[in-house]
């Protein structure tokens, strides 16, 4: 217990201390980094998502709205339940949606 | 005001990830009383103030977000009336026997535009809220245990079409416009709030290209004070702060946004106003709606509009 990853943000080029009992996107912005969109921290909303690129890890329970079984196991998770278990490197691939101008189209 | 028809949010039927996470914050966090766990693996909890089973039943699932939010009217009478009202604007409705739901009587449901299921029902027992309705006292040690709001307040839910859910709302089950905001063509409505009594809100919609969301559910508090509370238990069980506290424009209530352990987003606040069917309802404007949303910040965060279960 009580081990700590270098955990590297592709997109950003940021690197991150994570302990191994803490997730990716709590380290993240325990040090006011931004380089994952943070949303609910509770695996519900999908906004965190990411693709792990190296490393080993685990996950907690993530809404099956927000990640399928084919990109789980292609390495696709929410950072808010993404746990370490060595040095990691992910892509951001969830974002933002820009809602409200969809929603405008959308509308008669 | 004379209350007939809808009374009041009766409950609301949300999913989460993990039950024991789940039971874990509503009932020691939130501070909401257990009622009862029914064979669907249901858990079922009241807010300690009020007085029926239920208002809040959650159940484990593959995703997080709303099964059905429901009313309670004032009677059977007007339940079958209201049925046929909404058949005759050409909803479909459909009736769930007695018993369904622990201690609940006979509940008609139906789907709004928006996707979302909404149900309406005459009967829950009472089962109080720990006084007598004799020389009662004014609190109860549940008034102080976790969070401890008053009641289920409202709920903010995100689809499509909110005009043709506002029609079905106003015309049918005697809902009235308390506040809207419009967007940036000035005519077409991003949100709008719909009271059935004198509260500021009963129910509130924006409009979102995915059918069937949960922005958040909204719990009563009494005091600015409380609502500071709330925030320092939040902290202290390390629950997801969206926003706050902090004050909104519309409706004026002081309020903290946080997610639940499942990313299903809630609200504790105090305040907001009264309102009565004649009264004017009030408009906020594409540039202000910041403000309209997030008082003091007079902006909106980057979280509102796009983070839902
Ligand atoms: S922040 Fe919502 S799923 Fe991770
Ligand atoms: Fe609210």
């Amino acid at each position: 217990m009580g081990q700590r990853f270098a955990v590297t943000i592709e997109d950003s080029g940021e690197r991150v201390a994570c302990a191994d009992n803490d997730n990716v996107l709590r380290a993240m912005e325990a040090l006011g980094r931004k380089g994952i969109p943070v949303g609910c921290r509770g695996g519900g909303c999908g906004v965190c998502k990411v693709q792990v690129t190296g490393g080993a890890y685990h996950t907690r329970k993530m809404s099956r709205a927000c990640v399928t079984e084919a990109e789980e196991a292609d390495g696709v998770v929410l950072a808010c339940k993404l746990f370490p278990e060595s040095d990691l490197s992910v892509k951001v691939v969830g974002k933002m949606v820009k809602a409200v101008c969809a929603g405008i189209q959308g509308s008669t | 005001m004379a209350m007939t028809g809808v009374l009041r949010p009766g409950h609301i039927s949300m999913r989460v990830l993990d039950l024991e996470e789940g039971i874990n914050f509503y009932k020691n966090v939130l501070g909401l009383v257990e009622t009862g766990r029914d064979g669907q693996g249901r858990v079922y909890f009241k807010a300690w103030d009020e007085r029926e089973h239920n208002s809040v039943l959650i159940r484990e699932a593959d995703t997080a977000g709303v099964d059905f939010f429901a009313f309670k009217v004032a009677d059977k009478a007007t339940l079958d009336k209201l049925d046929g009202d909404l058949q005759a604007f050409g909803v479909k409705t459909e009736r769930i026997p007695a018993g369904e739901m622990l201690e609940t009587g006979e509940r008609v449901r139906f789907e709004v535009p928006s996707g979302h299921l909404i149900e309406l029902y005459a009967e829950k027992t009472d089962v109080g809220n720990g006084q007598s309705y004799v020389n009662p006292d004014p609190w109860v040690p549940d008034a102080e245990r976790g969070i401890a709001p008053t009641r289920m307040d409202h709920c903010l839910l995100y689809g499509p079409d909110i005009e043709k859910v506002q029609e079905i709302f106003e015309k049918v089950l005697g809902f009235y416009l308390v506040e809207h905001v419009v967007m940036e063509d000035g005519k077409t409505d991003l949100a709008i709030w719909l009271s059935c009594s004198t509260k500021a809100h009963d129910i509130a919609f924006v409009r979102h290209p995915e059918p069937g969301k949960l922005h958040h559910i909204s719990f009563k508090l009494d005091s600015w004070e409380k609502v500071l509370r709330a925030a320092d238990i939040m902290s202290m069980n390390r629950i997801s702060i969206d926003i706050g506290p902090t004050r909104h424009g519309i409706t004026r209530g002081s309020t903290i946004y946080a997610f639940d352990p499942s990313g299903n987003r809630f609200e504790t606040f105090c305040g907001g106003y009264d309102t009565y069917p004649d009264y004017k309802a009030v408009k906020w404007t594409w540039d202000e709606v910041g403000a309209g949303i997030f008082y003091h910040d007079r902006k909106l965060n980057e979280r509102f509009l796009s983070v839902v279960s």
